[in-house]
């Protein structure tokens, strides 16, 4: 019964969401207020609906629902109360269901906080953003119904999959979707700016709290989903250049690319068209990472169950969205006011270098994903792109960027003067050379990789500049006594700018030292053999068979020297689930200021002496996870910022202060 | 002229609409044997010793009904990780499945069998060169081959068995081939 009411509120959600596609933009166009109205309510009966939806699907699965199809395929009696409501979305039909949630929330969202938006604007947003959740819901509706019943129902579901029984991957998906359905958003409004053929300050101001809120939660997802990778997985990587990663890598790509030129139409009336085309940009990539990953068409060790049939609606749902939308704006973005002018060296000229190097760069991801595609349409074969094109071809797009990013908050808006800015790092300059140069010693010169080097110079580079434009912000050598009084006054946008540049710089020295010098040694070892991995001497002291609730695992106790002395004890494990059969790795890992000391215990020997084990010492990983959490709270701070406040009074734009910026 | 630019996003997505419409009709896992729908090779191999002695596979077992062939070897360690599955599969008794140990030496593949489980009805071995199982279209261990009723090989699974591989693709092939 729930379930058939979970049902019956999605096809009234489907067509609360046709009339709020329809009513509020004909009303827009006409001037009528009365139709513009209709998208307040209906937004908010959309959410209702859908949320019922959500409710219903989350109830079986609490219940153990079996006669729900869904629930049999992915739940089962024995999991713990946290997965089985994980569960709802471990699945195609339900991941869709939350992706819907999010984007019914976010309209309802737009309807509660912006109360003081021009009317015309929300309601061709509101009307934009209802057009996506139809095509959404007749997805849903039509093809991945969640709420199909099974009959006879079986006395026990089939879904223990115990790797996806974990709390780094139970909200990874959650935090990727509020991500990609956040972007959509800003491409709402950009296509309701288009329509209206208008692109101001104000439709900036908007736009920004919401990209930088969904830039949070999409960062957050990837860094979810990675650190999972890191420790489950059991090779000491933590990005493999996977399709699906790539899918939720380019509209993050794109989506940092908007929220630094949104900043430039917001301060200098500038670059609209190019935000209004990366709005786009960023939701269709969102949206595309969605077909890849349900259709088929790239193989993925993540990839959801794909059906072709399900590949072909959302291929139409992406040809009309997408295409839609750049037709929409090869018609209307010429006729665009072209707003401020600027020289080529100044903030915007800074910031439009950094999107335009980021735009590449996801342009190059996209072709790297998308080639073995392409190949294979072509007959030019079967072929799989790895690490090594991305390694080679995103990587040094990338190093121009950070040079950029340390210098372009040091510029004037409008014109710039880079050898003042440059002679005020020259500090920065030598200090990061000298690190470089400290990092070539230290490796033994040509013994490391040739770009270590480079990578550690650049992360002090990118670090000390971040620093240096705070110092001078604050006045901190010119008048010091007064320096933390103006720290603390400064806007909280600038605080999260700094802190995200800041927490950029730390992830980058973490990846460097964790490509460069990561030490993996594999072999068979018996007991009380002793392997020694950058100085950390592993001895496997004892494995023992031990038996868990529904898996039997092989425990390895390694005792860990370094110097002699005890470090710690680890005990990884191989795991075997029963019914059905399946491994997982339990990595053991112990993390220090410097790196990860990592252990992973394998399978016994065939010829029965030993087990196969992979140690590793992992430099600096500790940091990359600290950097992308200093990058989280520095959007977390700018986003609390009362300028971006959803619903905050504008300000007169004379009496905005002179420092304000992202 | 400047109207062309903002035309581009339109048309580079339209060029990358007709790859996808494409890609859709292709399957990225599909890996070409030229044996697929040929008959399964002519090969009489012997049985592994400590197995009955009427255990080999020739090509007439493979006659009469579907079954599944899985190429194994002591040597090989994604075959450990795949063999409880094998095991499992074979408690369910949909289908027979045979082995070949594939250049190996036949006395370590009967060690190995009786350490992890024995889930074949017949095991034929294939000691170096191991010519038969190159016959079948072999490229590597673990491979899992379906034959049908007429002794056609339908269907190569590369790589391990998965528990998902079984369920979504080999179990619906097996089910369908049997129909006919």
């Amino acid at each position: 019964m729930i379930a058939e009411i979970g049902h019956f509120a999605l096809i009234l959600a489907l067509a609360v969401a046709v009339v709020q596609s329809l009513v509020p933009l004909a009303g827009a166009q006409r001037g009528d207020a009365a139709w513009m109205a209709v998208a307040g309510p209906a937004s908010m009966a959309q959410f209702l609906f859908v949320g019922v939806a959500f409710a219903a699907l989350t109830h079986a699965y609490m219940v153990s629902d079996f006669s729900v199809l869904n629930v049999a395929q992915n739940s089962h009696t024995d999991k713990p109360m946290l997965y089985k409501v994980t569960g709802v979305w471990g699945n195609h039909e339900g991941s869709l269901l939350l992706w819907i949630t999010i984007l019914a929330l976010f309209g309802a969202a737009v309807t509660a906080f912006g109360r003081n938006l021009p009317p015309g604007l929300k309601a061709r947003a509101l009307s934009i953003q209802a057009m996506v959740s139809v095509g959404f819901l007749l997805f849903i509706l039509l093809t991945s119904n969640p709420f199909e019943r099974l009959d006879p129902a079986p006395f026990n579901g089939q879904g223990l999959n115990p790797l996806l029984q974990d709390p780094g991957l139970a909200f990874h998906p959650p935090f990727l979707y509020l991500g990609y359905v956040g972007f959509s958003m800003a491409f709402s409004f950009a296509i309701a700016a288009l329509i209206e053929g208008r692109v101001d300050p104000a439709w900036a101001r908007w736009v920004r709290p919401w990209t930088l809120a969904a830039w949070i939660f999409l960062t957050c997802g990837i860094v979810l989903g990675s650190w999972w990778a890191y420790y489950e997985l059991g090779w000491g990587g933590w990005w493999y250049w996977d399709p699906v990663e790539n899918a939720s890598f380019m509209p993050w790509l794109a989506g940092t690319a908007l929220l630094h030129s949104a900043v430039v139409v917001e301060k200098r009336d500038a670059l609209k068209s190019w935000t209004i085309l990366l709005a786009i940009v960023t939701f269709g990539l969102s949206l595309l990472g969605t077909f890849l990953v349900r259709s088929g068409v790239i193989t993925s060790v993540h990839a959801f169950a794909s059906d072709p049939g399900r590949g072909v609606f959302i291929l139409g749902l992406l040809t009309v969205v997408v295409g839609g939308s750049f037709m929409l704006y090869a018609v209307r973005a010429p006729s665009l006011k072209v707003g401020g002018l600027f020289a080529p060296i100044s903030r915007e000229g800074a910031l439009l270098l950094n999107n335009v190097l980021m735009a590449t760069g996801a342009g190059t991801v996209l072709l790297g994903t998308l080639y073995p595609l392409f190949a294979d349409a072509l007959d030019l074969g079967k072929v799989s792109v790895g690490p090594p094109f991305f390694n080679s071809v995103f990587l040094p797009l990338m190093v121009p960027m950070v040079l950029a990013m340390a210098i372009g908050p040091l510029l004037a808006w409008k014109r710039g003067d880079l050898p003042g800015v440059l002679s005020r790092l020259k500090l920065a300059v030598a200090l990061s050379a000298a690190v470089a140069a400290a990092t070539w010693v230290l490796q033994g010169g040509s013994a490391g990789p040739w770009w270590a080097a480079g990578g550690m110079g650049l992360a002090t580079w990118l670090f000390l500049g971040t620093l240096a434009e705070f110092a001078e912000r604050v006045r901190l050598f010119r008048s010091p006594a007064q320096a933390l009084g103006r720290a603390l006054a400064l806007p909280r946008a600038a605080w999260g700018m700094t802190l995200a540049h800041a927490g950029l710089a730390i992830f980058i020295a973490g990846m460097t030292a964790s490509s460069a010098w990561k030490e993996e040694k594999v072999q068979t070892m018996k007991v009380g053999d002793t392997v020694e991995v950058s100085g950390y001497a592993f001895t496997l002291a004892a494995v023992r068979d031990v038996e868990g609730p529904n898996y039997l695992a092989t425990e390895g106790t390694f005792e860990v020297r370094t110097g002699g002395e005890l470090f710690a004890t680890v005990t990884p494990e191989k795991r075997t689930y029963r019914q059905p059969p399946r491994p997982t790795t339990e990595a053991a890992i112990v993390g220090t200021f410097l790196g990860d000391v990592y252990a992973v215990i394998g399978d016994a020997d065939p010829q029965g002496g030993g087990w196969v084990t992979r140690l590793y010492f992992n430099p600096l990983v500790p940091w990359m996870w600290a950097g992308a959490l200093i990058m989280v709270v520095g959007g977390v701070v700018s986003l609390s910022d009362r300028r971006h406040r959803v619903g905050a009074p504008t300000r007169a734009r004379g009496s905005r202060p002179a420092a304000a910026k992202a | 002229m400047r109207r062309l630019v903002y035309l581009l996003p339109v048309a580079v997505f339209g060029v990358l609409a007709l790859f996808f419409v494409r890609g859709l009709t292709l399957n990225p896992r599909d890996i070409p044997s030229v044996l697929i729908d040929k008959p399964v090779p002519e090969m009489n191999l012997a049985p592994l010793p400590g197995r009955p002695a009427d255990s080999g596979l020739a090509t007439a077992d493979l006659k009469g009904r579907v079954s599944m062939v899985n190429i194994f070897g002591s040597w090989c360690i994604a075959c450990v990780q795949e063999h409880p599955v094998l095991n499992w599969i074979k408690g369910q008794g949909i289908v027979s499945i045979h082995g070949i140990d594939w250049r190996d030496d036949p006395a370590e593949g009967a060690k190995w069998l009786r350490r992890n489980g024995d889930p074949y009805e017949r095991v034929g071995a294939d000691p170096p060169p191991g010519r038969t199982a190159v016959d079948f279209g072999v490229t590597g261990a673990p491979e899992t081959f379906i034959v049908d009723k007429q002794g056609v090989i339908r269907y190569k699974h590369i790589g391990p068995v998965t528990p998902e591989a079984w369920e979504k693709i080999l179990l619906p092939i097996i089910r369908e081939l049997e129909q006919k």
